[in-house]
C-alpha cells in the first residue's frame, strides 16, 4: 500500500543513490574481480589513511550442503532447465544441470513444481535507512545540510534492525544497494549488503564490493536547495557538479603524488574530496538518479568532461528517449514496471521503457526504490517483460530474470560473483511456489550464501527483528 | 431508425464469460444494447447487424471497480495545482463533494481504462471529515457523464493521521466526531433556531452539519480510514452510537476481529500488498484481505496509487496467492465493490439490465501474461491509447517520430 502522502514524501527524499569505496579492501572474503586491489598496509600506520577502512565483518554461516532437485532452474545465464537440480556447498554453487552429482550428506530438497532463481538484486534501495516504523527518528537517507555531502556513507545510518529486511527477504532479496536519498546533488556512499539478519551493517556488507556514489539530478535537489542557497535550477544543478569535480582533481592529483613518492606529510584528508577523487580513479561507482533523458544526457557529458563512466541512471522513466545513447556510452537503465506520474519528471514513464531499453543493448534492471516493491521485483520484472511482448518487442524469459539478478550484479560491480546460478557463483538462491513471472508464485526458500535464511514453511526460517519481537501479533493470534 | 439502433448493438461472442453474480460460462454471449447488457449465456443468439466482438479464447468479465484513489481529481502527484481532492481550512469538510473538482480530460484515465479498470471511487483526502466521496466511470466528456453515483458516502480519518485535526489524540478523534455528529443532530432539531440567532453557534458551519444528516439518517456510508485495531473497533462503536451504515478502509489490522466485522456486517476495503508496519497498524501484513474473506466479511480490493489503479489486477491475483479464493477476489474488485457503494443494481456483474462496462481479456485477467483486448464503458467501445501508448509509438523507433 502506497498511501498519498507517504508516498510524495518518499519521492520528494527517498530516490537516489550512490556510493564509493575507497582503495583499501578489508574483509577475509574474496574480492570480486572488478574491485579495486587492496593498497599495502603502509609500515607503523602512522595516520587513519593507513588503516582499513571501516571493514565488513561477514562471515559466513556453515552448514550441509543443499541439493535442490527437480526444480526447474532459470539460471539467468542463458538456460532454463526443466526437471533440474542444484547444489550447494560451503558458500557456492557447485553443479547445475539436468544430473548433478550431489555429496552424500546433502540436505535435499524436492523441488517438483518449483521453480529456482539466483537470489534477486535491489539496485535502489532504502531500507535501513528510511526503516519503518517510518518515524523522524528512523529517517536517516538524506543529509540535507549541504548540497554536496560525497562525505556521508550510507552504511553509517543503515539499522539492521529495520522491519522490512525481513519482509524483503520473504521477496527473494539476497543483496542490495543502500543508498542516501536524492535531496542532494550528490548524496554520498552507498552500501552493498547482503540481506541476512545481523546486528552490525558491518556483518552485512558484501566483502570486497566497491561502494557507488549517489547523485541526483532534477526536481529534488533544486526544490530542496532552492530556498537554501541553491542551487535553484537545472543549470545550478550541473555547476554544482562540476564544481565539485574540478576541486576532486586537485585533491585526487596531490594524494596520486604522494602515495607515489611518499614525499613529507601526506596531504590532509578531505572526506568529500576523498569520495570524489576515488570516483575519478574509478574505484567508486557513479549511481545517478535521473529521470529525463536531457538530463541524462548532460551527466554523460559531465562524466566525459571529468573521465569517469556513470554506472547507472536510477529512477530512469525516460531512458527509452535515449537508448542508443545509453547503449553507445555502456550505462545502465534501472528502472521501475510502471510508475509515473508523482511529479513531472516522471510524467513520460511508459510500461515498455525496460523492453525497448534490452531490445537495444542497454544494461536494464527493474529497481524498487520501495519498502513495498523490493518485495515483489520478480513481479515488476514479470510487468515489464509482459508488456514489451504485448508491444511486440522481443524479451525472453531469461532476459527479464536477469533484469533483477545478473543485471543489478553488474550495476553494482559484483557480476563475477552474483547473479546467475553457474558452478563458482555464490549460492544466493531462491526456491519459488510456481514461475517467478505469476502473480500466485511466492519465494518458499532463499539461500544467502548458501544459509537458508527464509522458509515460507518453516517458522525457524522466518527471522524477525527485534523490533517486532513482542508488538507484532503473530499469525492467527487474536492477541 | 432500425440501423441507428442495431449499430449501437455490440455482441461479444464466444468468451468465457465471467458473470460474477453466477458461475462462468464457456463459449457464451454478452449482447449489448444502447449502454446495457441485455442479455448473457451460451445460448443468446447475436442479432443481425449487431456489431460483433469475438472472445473466442479470451475471458469476458465486468470491469474492474477501484474502490481508493483520486481519479479525476490529481494529475501530477507534485503539483499542488493539479490536485483537487484537500479541502484546507475545515476539519469537518462533510460539505465537500469532490465532484466539481473531477477533470475528465486527465490523463490518468485512458491510461487506467486501457487496463481493464473503468469504475473509480475518487476519494477526498485529509482533514478529519475529509469530504464527499463520489463514484465514476472511467468515460464522459463531461463530470456529469462520468458520475455514477454522487455522494457514495463521508470520509472520515480515524487513523494515525487523523489525530492532526484532534488535538493529538486518537481519544480526541473520536470525541471530535462524536461532537460533529451531535451538532448535526442538534441543528437539524433546531434548525429555525439557529437560523434565528436564538442559538450559539456550532463550531461546524451549517453547510457541514446538513452534509452529515444523510449519514447520520443511515441514508449514506461512513467510510472511515482506520488501520489499528483499536480505531477499527472505535469506528465500530461510533456506528453503534449513532447507527451508521460503516464501511471501513484501510483496516490493516480487521483481521485479528475478522469474526466480529463479519458478525456486524461491515464490509472492508482492503489494498491486498500493504505489509508495511507503522506505528499506525504494527499487525499490518498480506494476509489481511484472505483472513476477512475466509471469516465472511464482505471486501473489496484497493489499488490505492492514483497513477496505477491499473495495477487493482496485480493487487488481486496477490490477495489470491495470500489467501483468498480466486473467484473471492474477482467479486472483491466488481460486484463487490458495487455493492458496498450501493450501486450493484446498475454495476458489478455481467447481467440483463446492468450498465455494460465490459473487459476482454486475453486470459486471466490477474496474471501478468495477460493483456486486455476490448473494453467497453457504458456500451461503447473504448480505443485503447492513452498518452503512454503514444509516447510508445513515437520513440519505438529512433530518432523519434516528432
Amino acid at each position: 500500500m502506497r498511501h498519498a502522502l507517504f508516498l510524495l514524501l518518499a519521492l520528494t527524499w527517498a530516490c537516489a543513490a550512490g556510493s564509493a569505496r575507497p582503495a583499501r579492501v578489508a574483509g577475509a572474503a574474496p574480492a570480486p574481480a572488478q574491485a579495486p586491489a587492496p593498497a599495502k598496509q603502509a609500515s607503523g600506520e602512522a595516520s587513519s589513511v593507513d588503516r582499513p577502512q571501516y571493514p565488513s565483518t561477514y562471515q559466513r554461516h556453515t552448514g550441509r550442503p543443499v541439493l535442490i532437485r527437480n526444480a526447474t532452474i532459470m539460471t539467468a545465464a542463458g538456460q532454463e532447465i526443466p526437471n533440474g537440480s542444484i547444489v550447494l556447498a560451503a558458500g557456492r554453487i557447485v553443479a547445475v544441470g539436468a544430473k548433478v552429482d550431489a555429496p552424500a550428506d546433502a540436505v535435499v530438497v524436492d523441488g517438483t513444481g518449483k521453480y529456482v532463481t539466483p537470489g534477486l538484486i535491489d539496485e535502489h534501495s532504502h531500507l535501513g535507512v528510511y526503516a519503518a516504523p517510518g518515524t523522524d527518528a528512523e529517517s536517516d537517507g538524506n543529509e540535507a545540510t549541504n548540497p554536496v555531502t560525497a562525505e556521508v556513507w550510507a552504511e553509517h545510518s543503515f539499522w539492521p534492525q529495520d522491519p522490512q529486511i525481513p519482509l524483503a527477504i520473504a521477496g527473494g532479496i539476497t543483496t542490495i544497494q543502500a543508498l542516501p536519498g536524492s535531496a542532494n546533488l550528490i548524496g554520498g556512499r552507498s552500501a552493498i549488503l547482503k540481506l541476512i539478519p545481523a546486528r552490525t551493517v558491518q556483518e552485512m556488507k558484501f566483502p570486497g564490493a566497491r561502494y557507488g556514489l549517489k547523485m541526483a539530478c532534477g526536481e529534488n535537489p533544486k526544490r530542496v536547495y532552492g530556498q537554501k542557497g541553491g542551487p535553484s535550477t537545472r543549470m545550478g544543478n550541473m555547476a554544482g557538479y562540476r564544481g565539485a569535480y574540478i576541486q576532486a582533481e586537485g585533491y585526487r592529483r596531490k594524494w596520486d603524488k604522494w602515495n607515489k613518492d611518499h614525499q613529507g606529510d601526506p596531504p590532509e584528508r578531505n572526506l568529500k574530496l576523498e569520495t570524489l577523487a576515488e570516483v575519478l580513479r574509478g574505484g567508486i561507482y557513479v549511481q545517478n538518479h535521473c529521470y529525463r533523458s536531457d538530463e541524462m544526457a548532460q551527466m554523460l557529458d559531465l562524466g566525459r568532461e571529468f573521465g569517469f563512466p556513470i554506472r547507472s541512471f536510477h529512477h530512469a522513466v525516460e531512458a527509452y528517449k535515449i537508448r542508443d545513447l545509453l547503449a553507445a556510452a555502456g550505462t545502465g537503465a534501472a528502472v521501475w514496471a510502471d510508475w509515473w506520474g508523482f511529479k513531472e519528471e516522471a510524467m513520460d514513464g511508459i510500461k515498455e521503457n525496460a523492453a525497448l531499453l534490452q531490445q537495444a543493448g542497454v544494461r536494464v534492471n527493474i529497481h524498487s526504490d520501495s519498502p513495498s516493491g523490493i518485495q515483489r521485483l520478480n513481479q515488476e520484472a514479470a510487468k515489464a517483460m509482459y508488456a514489451g511482448i504485448r508491444a511486440g518487442i522481443p524479451v525472453t524469459r531469461d532476459q527479464a530474470i536477469r533484469w533483477v539478478t545478473a543485471n543489478p550484479a553488474w550495476a553494482i560491480g559484483l557480476d563475477s560473483l552474483i547473479g546467475t546460478l553457474e558452478p563458482g557463483k555464490v549460492a544466493d538462491v531462491v526456491v519459488w511456489s510456481g514461475d517467478p513471472f505469476s502473480v500466485y508464485s511466492r519465494a518458499v526458500q532463499v539461500y544467502n550464501d548458501g544459509w537458508l535464511v527464509y522458509d515460507r514453511n518453516d517458522p525457524a526460517h522466518q527471522p524477525r527483528t527485534d523490533f517486532q519481537l513482542g508488538q507484532t501479533p503473530g499469525p492467527g493470534s487474536d492477541r | 431508425m432500425i440501423a441507428l439502433l442495431l449499430a449501437q448493438t455490440i455482441a461479444i461472442t464466444g468468451g468465457t464469460v465471467y458473470p460474477v453474480s453466477g458461475p462462468k460460462v464457456a463459449n457464451a454471449t454478452v449482447l449489448i444494447r444502447d449502454g446495457k447488457i441485455v442479455a448473457v449465456g451460451a445460448g443468446v443468439t447475436t442479432p443481425s447487424g449487431a456489431a460483433r466482438i469475438d472472445a473466442t479464447g479470451k475471458w469476458v468479465t465486468p470491469g474492474l471497480i477501484d474502490g481508493a484513489g483520486q481519479l479525476g481529481l490529481v494529475e501530477i502527484g507534485a503539483v499542488p495545482g493539479t490536485r483537487e481532492g484537500f479541502l484546507r481550512g475545515d476539519t469537518i469538510a462533510a460539505a465537500f463533494n469532490v465532484a466539481e473538482g473531477l477533470n475528465p480530460a486527465s490523463m490518468l484515465i485512458p491510461v487506467t481504462r486501457i487496463e481493464g479498470v473503468t469504475t473509480a471511487l475518487a476519494t477526498p483526502l485529509g482533514n478529519l471529515v475529509a469530504g464527499q466521496a463520489v463514484l465514476i466511470d472511467l468515460a464522459g466528456n463531461t463530470i456529469e457523464e462520468m458520475l455514477v453515483k454522487s455522494p457514495v458516502g463521508i470520509v472520515a480519518d480515524l487513523s494515525e493521521s487523523g489525530k492532526n485535526e484532534a488535538g493529538g489524540s486518537r481519544a480526541g478523534v473520536a470525541d471530535r466526531l462524536r461532537r460533529a455528529f451531535r451538532d448535526a443532530l442538534l441543528y437539524e432539531r433546531r434548525r429555525a433556531d439557529f437560523n434565528r440567532a436564538q442559538m450559539p453557534p456550532l463550531p461546524e458551519s451549517p453547510p457541514d452539519l446538513e452534509a452529515l444528516l444523510p449519514m447520520l439518517h443511515g441514508q449514506e456510508a461512513l467510510i472511515a480510514n482506520a488501520n489499528r485495531r483499536s480505531d477499527i473497533e472505535t469506528a465500530l462503536r461510533l456506528a453503534r452510537e449513532f447507527k451508521l451504515k460503516l464501511v471501513l478502509a484501510g483496516a490493516q489490522e480487521a483481521w485479528q476481529i475478522a469474526a466480529e466485522l463479519a458478525r456486524a456486517d461491515v464490509p472492508v476495503l482492503v489494498e491486498p500488498l500493504d505489509n508495511i508496519p507503522s506505528y499506525d497498524a504494527l499487525g499490518v501484513r498480506y494476509e489481511n484481505a484472505g483472513l476477512l474473506a475466509k471469516a465472511g466479511v464482505k471486501i473489496a480490493l484497493l489499488e490505492t496509487d492514483t497513477h496505477n489503479s491499473r495495477n487493482l489486477r496485480q493487487e488481486a491475483g496477490n490477495a489470491v496467492a495470500y489467501g483468498m479464493s480466486w473467484e473471492q477476489a474477482l467479486r472483491a474488485v466488481t460486484l463487490s465493490p458495487a455493492e458496498i457503494f450501493g450501486v450493484a443494481d446498475r454495476y458489478g456483474s455481467l447481467e440483463a439490465g446492468k450498465v455494460a462496462n465490459v473487459v476482454v481479456w486475453s486470459g486471466d485477467p490477474f496474471e501478468f501474461t495477460t493483456g486486455v483486448e476490448h473494453v467497453l464503458i457504458r456500451g461503447k467501445e473504448t480505443p485503447l491509447k492513452s498518452r503512454q501508448t503514444e509516447l510508445l509509438e513515437r520513440y519505438r523507433k529512433l530518432p523519434p517520430n516528432y
